[in-house]
């Protein structure tokens, strides 16, 4: 089902690469009795940057928040498979939630920083919320290491005590990503991170992508193919047909899914024919 | 600002001045009131009076003062509406009539409020213009004595004990009722809410009654200045508990997912995202219930009972409120006593004015510092 692009595998190898293997093996979604994910099967390596596109309603952000498990806080959400990190089980006995979640960090589609926490305050507050001790001067590197990171230091490093809330749609979403950054999580799933930015702070999150790739593991689920094509090098088409769960109709290297598809259903989406 | 675009030139050419400014280009008045209609709602309101005036006094065997007002009223709609009707169009009149119809409503409500503020520390004047109103109990002081001798420091003290012990009560308890029912949530946060609901409906005298039968005669507590603040406590309760949970539920469930994604557990969520998040609101929902619980009368009266001495002791001994000493001395026969009742009740009124404005000072959003 999933091929590892040769090309970034090479690349990869010239670079330092961190972040963790996941793997989702034959993962199945309900809501109630509404089946909308069938057999979703998807390796994710560290330095690949792996792109979910397809319609709207089509199972692919819902398969994204069960790498987290974050479908499971939905009343009546229900998954079958496994998802595999690092070779571990996450829904398995002996896995905590809460521990997963660290591992596996998540952006959203709507900028959401904490509104009575300063900027600082912000990108530290996964360490606050996870009970985690650091001293002030260990916070002070730690705030700073992830703004960069997130390529919103130099914007920011005058006003570290302004409220979050203050600063634009674009920078709030970089903040998102630095406060994710903070609790250094393995995997970074960004559900639509740039469907409510402009195209300036969209092309600055994407910069950012590009930077963190070889640091953490990512995948993103976007509707914009362009950027797909741009920030992603493999790419996973899903689909759902009338009525039906969705499911994976092809992936595998960026470029191919883009230049050469397999399936009929990918060549008619990736070239705007449908969706 | 609308501006008109594409003005023909010939008017200048015409005129030989730009009709504006400089560039010829002038605001549209939207929202004008000129001279005419000032002097419409004017003439009608002149014109209803002397037409009610003849009805009431000349054609009709009619009097009273409320029939006047609100036949004048009346006339005066019916006035308006036709004058308005001579130079504007039917929409300009419905506009302008209900226009006028709310701004008497709220004229009526702003009114009665004012009126009633303004009666109740007009007639306690005499009373708390002397500094002692607010140092000296009642103690051996007789109901006719002069406005130099006598206070309410005992009322003042037992309002602010009973609140206090109140507060401490209720407030844990509401917020912790209305984060279950609006973080915890499942089928049986339908039922306390039900629950809560129908206590907020509770008449105060059965929270009065319940702790009289529980406390004071069951466990034999006495009637204590503590039996009155937990019955006070009982009927913040449900109003904290209702007014905080709706503040919550409008906290966006985006921030708890960014919580949860982080790897918090939903205690730290609640307590270190949604509860700060929707503090002011918090706030207010306290507000309301002090506002409630301060002002409690009867079952204050059945569970501690009026003293006229100061006791700051609520597990002993009777305990007076504001609004107790304020109900005893309006029912009284001595004109001074009277007068003392409505400075107690002015007194209240500051009382609560200062709690509402100390609340939301300590809830304001503190500016995000970094620490």
């Amino acid at each position: 089902m999933t091929t590892i692009a040769p090309p970034a595998q090479r690349e990869s190898a010239a670079h330092d690469v961190r972040g963790a293997h996941l793997d989702a093996v034959d993962v199945s979604a309900w809501f109630g009795t509404k089946k909308v994910l069938e057999r979703v099967s998807l390796s994710m390596d560290p330095g690949v940057v792996t792109a979910l596109i397809g319609p709207s309603g089509c199972g692919k952000s819902t398969f994204l928040r069960i790498l987290n498990r974050m479908h499971e806080s939905v009343p009546g959400a229900q998954l079958a498979g496994e998802v595999r990190l690092d070779g571990t089980d996450i829904y398995g006995p002996g896995s905590r939630l809460i521990d997963t979640r660290k591992q596996v960090g998540m952006v959203f589609q709507k900028p959401n920083p904490f509104p009575t926490m300063s900027i600082a305050d912000n990108v530290a507050a996964g360490l606050r919320l996870t009970g985690t001790k650091v001293d002030r001067r260990a916070r002070a590197e730690i705030v700073e290491r992830c703004l960069s990171r997130a390529g919103l230091w130099s914007e920011v490093k005058d006003r570290l005590g302004d409220a979050g809330g203050a600063l634009s749609g674009g920078q709030q979403q970089r903040l998102c990503i630095a406060r994710a950054l903070a609790v250094e999580p393995s995997v970074l799933l960004m559900d639509e991170p740039c469907s409510a930015l402009d195209p300036s702070s969209t092309r600055r999150i994407e910069e950012t992508i590009a930077e963190l790739r070889y640091d953490v593991t990512i995948i993103i689920v976007t509707h914009n193919m362009q950027q797909a094509a741009r920030v992603s090098q493999q790419c996973a088409f899903f689909l759902a047909e009338q009525g039906q769960p969705g499911g994976i109709v092809e992936s595998g290297e960026t470029d191919r899914i883009f230049g050469d598809p397999r399936d009929r259903r990918t060549a008619d989406y990736v070239n705007g024919r449908f969706g | 600002m609308t501006v008109l675009a594409e003005r023909p030139p010939a008017i200048e050419a015409i005129t030989g001045v730009a009709p504006g400014g400089p560039d010829g280009d002038r605001p549209r008045p939207l929202r004008r009131r000129d001279l005419d209609d000032n002097l419409s709602l004017a003439g009608a309101a002149l014109g209803s009076l002397a037409f009610t005036w003849l009805l009431y006094y000349q054609f009709l065997p009619l009097s009273g003062v409320v029939g006047f007002v609100l036949a004048w009223y009346a006339a005066f709609l019916a006035f308006y509406a036709a004058v308005t009707w001579q130079s504007h169009p039917w929409t300009v009149v419905k506009d302008r009539l209900m226009g006028t119809v709310v701004t008497a409503g709220a004229v009526v409500v702003g009114g009665g409020l004012v009126w009633t503020i303004v009666t109740t520390f007009w007639n306690g004047f005499d009373a708390f213009t002397h500094p002692n109103f607010f140092t000296t109990s009642m103690a051996g002081v007789r109901t006719n004595a002069a406005f130099t001798q006598g206070g309410i420091l005992h009322a003042l003290v037992g309002s602010g004990i009973e609140i206090g012990i109140a507060v401490a009560i209720a407030l844990p308890l509401g917020l912790g009722t209305a984060v279950y029912m609006s973080e915890v949530g499942g089928r049986f946060a339908v039922v306390v809410r039900t629950v809560v609901e129908a206590m907020t409906a509770l008449p105060d005298l059965v929270a009065g009654l319940f702790i009289y039968t529980t406390l004071v005669v069951g466990l034999r507590l006495g009637r204590t200045g503590l039996a009155a603040a937990l019955a006070i406590a009982i009927t913040m309760l449900p109003i904290i508990a209702r007014s905080a949970e709706v503040v919550l539920r409008v906290v966006p469930g985006g921030l708890r997912e960014a919580g949860s994604a982080l790897g918090a557990s939903q205690w730290q969520t609640v307590w270190r995202v949604v509860l700060p998040t929707a503090r002011p609101g918090l706030a207010t929902a306290l507000i309301l219930g002090i506002a409630r619980g301060i002002g409690e009368t009867a079952p204050v009266l059945i569970v501690s009972g009026l003293s006229t001495f100061t006791n700051a002791d609520p597990v002993h001994n009777p305990m007076a409120s504001l609004p107790l000493f304020a109900y005893f001395a309006v029912r009284s026969p001595e004109k001074a006593y009277i007068t003392r009742g409505y400075a107690a009740a002015s007194v209240l009124l500051a009382v609560v004015l200062v709690l509402f404005v100390v609340v939301r000072l300590l809830a304001r959003q503190r500016k995000a510092t970094s620490r």
